[in-house]
């Protein structure tokens, strides 16, 4: 049973951008849009769910960008991206058919591949959920006694992304359940905490792994209500964000305690220093 | 009668694993409850003169804001409890509740439970150890909401 975040293979990963052509995007929310890459020449080497991307918006700048595409799927890789700044904005206003560039992919993966038998609770907080989508999609199609729970949360019902998906998982027999901070009564839904749904959620502590992402102080919360519940924190994978340059384990900018986060995560497993590093502030 | 509701308190996630006698005398103060879909078990400034724990159905904890009408502050579950605001004064609600679905309760006399945690220390200390967690940890959550956590300028 692996217990630890897969380490990657960094040696070969390029500094060098390749091109890519936006194949097409959709929009999310009113600040999050998917764009889908094709290669224009040299392919991008397959990557694993969890890991990321370093994308450029050419006179703009680059940024990490995890995969939100599933892992072996064909055609373009899709990026889910949230509007928040310079290169996010440029990027996700790129019009089908313009060019960016892509390095990697750099960083440890959720695992899910050693995830055959365990129950698996996947909570996300906002766009949190576009890293962990490709490792929803391939735990939804285990055929063993695993269960799969998913925990969303966001700001407003119209801040959840992924309707269609969250449809797709549920058919397929995951305990998916939303909920948001605040919401007009039409809503139906739940409101609150998304550790709060944790309770109605059917699963066996010692023999479940939790994958987390999203806000670091959300991450914190659930971690520790799931470690309240009986499950090992050494079983508790969270993905962490830092600054990013090189991607590559060159440049020491995504540095957190003894870790660099483009190599040795974004997805770390939870217990030990990691939880204690958790909160320290960016360097 | 009396016995099938301390039943169902001493099974309420609430009061579960409390001695009989406990239950009992919560059961003493309280009678089944249902609450059809959109009805209200409590409304903002009446008096709070029950509390309810939820069996069937989720609840919405409602507030009034001018201008968007009615926002939804919390959902509570099956297992939960709704309202606390009758254990100090002024003993007046300060959200409405809202039923979702079909909802069933098994409804508690504020006035007699109080009055028997008063008459019974004992009682009323084991009372408190179980209704202060359910405060400190709706206000804990209160606490990380503020934090607009997926708002503009949350990191992700
Ligand atoms: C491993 C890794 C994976 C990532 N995956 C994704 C992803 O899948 N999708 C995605 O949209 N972003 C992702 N990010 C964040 C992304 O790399 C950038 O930090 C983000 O897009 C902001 O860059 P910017 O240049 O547009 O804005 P900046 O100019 O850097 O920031 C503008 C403002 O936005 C705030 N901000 C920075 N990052 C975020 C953020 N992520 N959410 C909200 N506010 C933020 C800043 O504090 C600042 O106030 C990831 C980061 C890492 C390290
Ligand atoms: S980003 Fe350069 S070492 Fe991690």
């Amino acid at each position: 049973m692996a217990r630890t975040a897969e380490r990657p293979a960094v040696a070969g990963t390029s500094l060098v951008p390749l091109v890519h052509r936006i194949a097409w995007r959709r929009r999310e929310t009113s600040d999050v849009v998917t764009i889908a890459l094709e290669a224009v020449g040299e392919s991008l080497a397959p990557f694993r769910a969890g890991q990321f991307h370093m994308l450029t918006a050419f006179g703009v700048g680059e940024v990490a960008i995890s995969v939100s595409g599933t892992p072996g799927a064909p055609g373009p890789v899709e990026h889910t991206i949230r509007d928040v700044g310079a290169v996010s904005h440029a990027l996700s206003h790129l019009p089908a058919g313009g060019v960016v560039g892509a390095r990697g992919p750099f960083g440890t993966s959720w695992g899910v591949a050693g995830l055959e038998e365990e129950d698996v609770v996947v909570i996300a907080g906002g766009i949190g959920l576009a890293p962990l989508r490709g490792a929803v999609h391939q735990l939804s199609k285990r055929r063993g006694p695993g269960r799969l729970t998913v925990l969303v949360g966001a700001r407003t019902p119209d801040q959840l992304v992924f309707a269609d998906d969250v449809r797709r998982w549920r058919e397929l027999g995951a305990d998916v359940r939303l909920t948001v901070d605040a919401a007009t009564p039409d809503w139906g839904g739940e409101v609150g905490l998304v550790t709060a749904l944790l309770p109605g959620a059917s699963f066996d502590p010692a023999r479940t792994v939790g994958l987390l992402c999203g806000p670091e102080v959300m991450m914190r919360f659930a971690a520790a209500d799931l470690a309240d519940l009986g499950v090992d924190s050494s079983c508790i994978r969270v993905s962490l964000e830092r600054n990013m340059q090189c991607g590559a384990g060159i440049c020491g900018h995504c540095q957190l305690g003894p870790l660099l986060l483009c190599r040795d995560g974004p997805v770390v497993t939870y217990g030990g220093t990691v939880a204690a590093l958790m909160g320290q502030v960016e360097r | 009668m009396t016995e099938e509701l301390a039943e169902l308190v001493a099974r309420h996630p609430l009061f579960a694993g409390l001695p009989t006698d406990v239950a009992s005398l919560v059961a003493g103060c309280a009678h089944n409850a249902a609450f059809g879909t959109g009805e209200l078990l409590l409304a903002e400034g009446e008096p709070a003169e029950a509390l309810y724990l939820l069996r069937r159905g989720r609840v919405a904890l409602e507030i009034r804001k001018p201008g968007s009408g009615q926002l939804v502050v919390e959902t509570l579950r099956p297992g939960e409890l709704v309202g606390l605001s009758w254990l100090f004064p002024p003993h007046r609600w300060r959200t409405d509740a809202r039923a979702m679905e079909p909802v069933g309760v098994v409804s508690v006399d504020a006035a007699c439970l109080l009055a028997k945690a008063e008459a019974d220390p004992a009682f009323g200390f084991a009372l408190m150890k179980r209704l202060l967690p359910v405060l400190l940890s709706r206000l804990q959550a209160t606490r990380v909401r503020l934090l607009d956590l997926y708002g503009d300028g949350a990191h992700r």
